[in-house]
């Protein structure tokens, strides 16, 4: 394998409504930092890859128009996810590996403004047996969170300390949504409470990968990805056990998370809840600084928040706040696909 | 280090129709995925990861629908991967997926891609209008006709030359048991008096709305070794995609679509394709884009690709076999459409593709683009294994 490493990092500020942006307006300063940051233009990037979702901008291609921003003449090497950016990373992770490209730029954007987001994610469900039924994103993670309580793995005192933890966090974070003291609140659909559940919001975010000594010219910290990998499970919530994640577990292994103790981990972890789920998954003690930056209760930028995860846990790496971090992004109800990655600082051939 | 030779070692289709009102997404899907393993003689157990395509979710009314195929594709507990590159997407995703291999991130990849568009309407799906941007209220085909018109007032190109390619196509479809539009009773003249639609693209030269999969078995060489029947080989694949648009694109020949096949035969060592290609399956949804994709991607001069098409060159039996499947115009499942392109490409090389077969094929393209004509997807597979 080829050593690749998250060399720059940027992110919008997560806003509530952004009716005055377009996703390209919102996307152009974004890129135009991450590429600020190396002293890259687009033409020399080897590969591109977006994440976004077409059900968010209530619109087919949506992600077309967010070329234009790239500025993708003479012609680009490019593909796209229908998914949270934290794939694209992979896809462009992979090309590197194949040798076609020694950097890539990578981005995701999500408005969730336009829409009722709870509503419009009912639509990713079975579209036969429970999309019918329009259960909403904030029920679905509540049936999960009442597992978890049923099951003793956790009550809803300990899901409020992680709210106040993470919002907490959040203060030192520019770019979060949602900062500061937050009450409880009143039950959203219980036993989750509004502090237990994300801020909906837009967002965008876009990190640049670099592949050895091409990393090494362009940060003075590259933050090496030494693993990566992505595990799905199945759709159905009646046929998986919701207080577990085998597929984060299995993607954790892969990743080589096991190998070395991590000291940071960014989990994408939209609720309280799953952040419960997860650090069991991975077997994360309280010796491990998780979601410093706030996490997804912070803001959650759909499609962008799970590639948030990795830049930030980039981010501590450059900075030298952080020597193995773990990075993970999820995508589908109730914890359903995972990726985790993990990030060091030293590169093995150094 | 080299990359790993990538080869197809499986195809599977479905027969493409109107309407598959007899399965869910997820039956059609494993159709496909079912007749890709047994060509290969593989099972689900044997499959490292699964990369899926389709055009807009929309066009099925699913968001993320990959979420909901997980358990039927076998990839619960796998990597899965999901492609979206407008209609270029089919090509894309078999991309992807032979990068995984090509990477050595995974042996053996199943690659799927798909549409099922009686489950919504793609003309719906291609109009929802948004504040500020060109709306696209006419679907593609209003889009694409003022650039044939461009093609035509550029080149001189009299207008038969669509019905020429729209009743080639739709003959060779019949020689294809997987192809939607089968008309045994078809001539010229039905195809020339057929309503315009969008001028000068006759509804005879437009290509249908269906329904179907198309999913392909991609592995090393180890894995290629085993397999019962003779793989096809990429020897070049790659993508490029430009903005919508710009003042400087050319929508008659986007240079993406050129700089995609110049990148592909570069990694093929084809220096004149016309002479080294032996048959091409190309995205053609409206007639007129056979001639003005054959000089996009270098196989006639600029501004002649309409001669080789009246002369007969594209015909099954022509010097450059173009769509032997009968191509987009005969079947088309959006999302799959690109894919089915690849797949036939691999099916003609490896002397499997039945009636529709061209003698001695040892190389051939298969091409899709999509968007605003801004996205491109090119593969070259050989019946021999890349040099090297």
């Amino acid at each position: 394998m080829r050593d690749v490493a998250i060399v720059a990092f940027a992110q919008s500020d997560h806003l509530r409504r952004t009716d005055e942006l377009s996703e390209v307006e919102m996307l152009m300063p974004v890129l135009h930092q991450v590429l600020d940051a190396t002293g890259l233009r687009t033409g020399d990037i080897g590969f591109t890859c977006s994440g976004s979702s077409d059900y968010l901008a209530g619109r087919a291609f949506s992600f077309t128009m967010a070329l234009d921003g790239v500025g993708a003449h003479p012609p680009i090497s490019e593909s796209h996810v229908e998914a949270d950016g934290a794939w694209a990373l992979y896809e462009a992770w992979v090309k590197i590996q194949t040798g076609e490209a020694d950097t890539a730029l990578v981005y995701a954007y999500g408005k969730s403004s336009p829409g009722q987001v709870r509503d419009v994610l009912t639509r990713q469900l079975d579209p036969y047996y429970t999309a019918p039924l329009w259960p909403d994103s904030v029920a679905v993670a509540a049936l999960q969170a009442q597992a978890l309580i049923d099951a003793g793995d956790t009550d809803e005192a300990a899901l409020a300390a992680i709210a106040t933890r993470s919002r907490r966090d959040a203060e030192a974070n520019p770019h979060a949504q949602l900062s500061g003291p937050v009450p409880a609140g009143d039950y959203l659909v219980r036993p989750l409470r509004t502090g237990d559940c994300p801020p909906v919001g837009d967002g965008a975010a876009a990190v640049i990968l670099a592949a050895g000594d091409t990393a090494r010219a362009l940060c003075e910290r590259p933050a090496w990805i030494r693993g990566i990998d992505h595990r799905i499970e199945a759709h159905g919530l009646g046929v998986r056990e919701l207080t577990e994640s085998p597929s984060t577990r299995l993607a954790a292994e892969r990743a080589g998370v096991f190998d070395r103790p991590v000291d940071t981990a960014e989990l994408h972890a939209p609720f309280t809840s799953q952040e419960v789920v997860l650090r069991k998954a991975l077997g994360l003690g309280d010796d491990v600084r998780v979601n410093p930056s706030g996490g997804a209760l912070a803001a959650n930028p759909l499609m962008a928040a799970g590639l948030i995860r990795l830049g930030e846990a980039a981010a501590r790496i450059h900075s030298g706040a952080s020597h193995r971090a773990l990075a993970h992004a999820t995508s589908g109800p109730c914890l359903q696909q995972n990726l985790v990655a993990v990030l060091e600082g030293e590169s093995a051939h150094a | 280090m080299p990359k790993e030779p990538v080869a197809v070692v499986g195809i599977g289709q479905t027969k493409h129709v109107a309407a598959r009102r007899d399965v869910s997404l997820a039956g059609l899907v494993r159709e496909a995925a079912l007749r890709a393993l047994q060509d290969a003689a593989l099972t689900w157990a044997d499959i490292d990861a699964v990369v899926i395509g389709k055009a807009p979710d929309f066009f099925e009314g699913v968001m993320m629908p990959e979420l909901y195929l997980a358990d039927a594709l076998g990839a619960v507990g796998k990597p899965m991967l999901r492609v979206h590159t407008a209609g270029s997407v089919g090509g894309s995703t078999a991309l992807v997926a032979a990068n995984l291999v090509a990477a050595r991130v995974h042996r053996t990849v199943l690659t799927l891609a798909f549409e099922k568009q009686s489950e919504s309407n793609a003309m719906w799906g291609l109009s929802l209008p948004i504040p500020f941007q060109q709306p696209l209220l006419a679907g593609a085909g209003g889009f694409f006709a003022p650039h044939v018109r461009a093609y035509m007032r550029r080149t001189g190109a009299p207008d038969t030359v669509g019905s020429l390619v729209a009743y080639k196509d739709r003959r060779n479809a019949l020689k294809n048991p997987y192809a939607h539009i089968h008309d045994p009773g078809i001539t010229l003249e039905k195809v020339q008096a057929a309503p315009m639609l969008w001028d000068p693209v006759r509804y005879s030269e437009t290509c249908p709305s269906s329904d179907g999969a198309c999913a392909m078995i991609l592995t090393d060489r180890t894995g290629a070794a085993r397999s019962p029947h003779p793989p096809a080989w990429m020897h070049g694949g790659a993508m490029r995609s430009e903005p919508t648009l710009f003042a400087g694109k050319d929508f008659v020949s986007p240079r993406a679509g050129r700089d995609c096949a110049a990148d592909v035969y570069r990694q093929a060592k084809i220096s004149d394709p016309r002479r080294e290609i032996d048959a091409v399956e190309m995205y053609v949804p409206f007639s007129w884009y056979e001639p003005m994709w054959l000089e996009n991607l270098g196989f006639a001069a600029e501004g002649e690709g309409w001669k080789l098409t009246e002369a007969g060159a594209t015909e099954l039996d022509g010097d450059l076999p173009v769509n032997p499947s009968g191509g987009v115009l005969s079947a088309n499942p959006i999302g799959a459409s690109g894919m089915i392109r690849f797949a036939e490409a691999a099916l003609q090389v490896r002397g499997q593709a039945g009636e529709h077969q061209v003698d001695g094929v040892r190389r051939a393209l298969g091409h899709a683009y999509g968007g605003g004509a801004q996205f491109f997807s090119m593969w070259l597979v050989g019946a021999e294994p890349p040099p090297g």
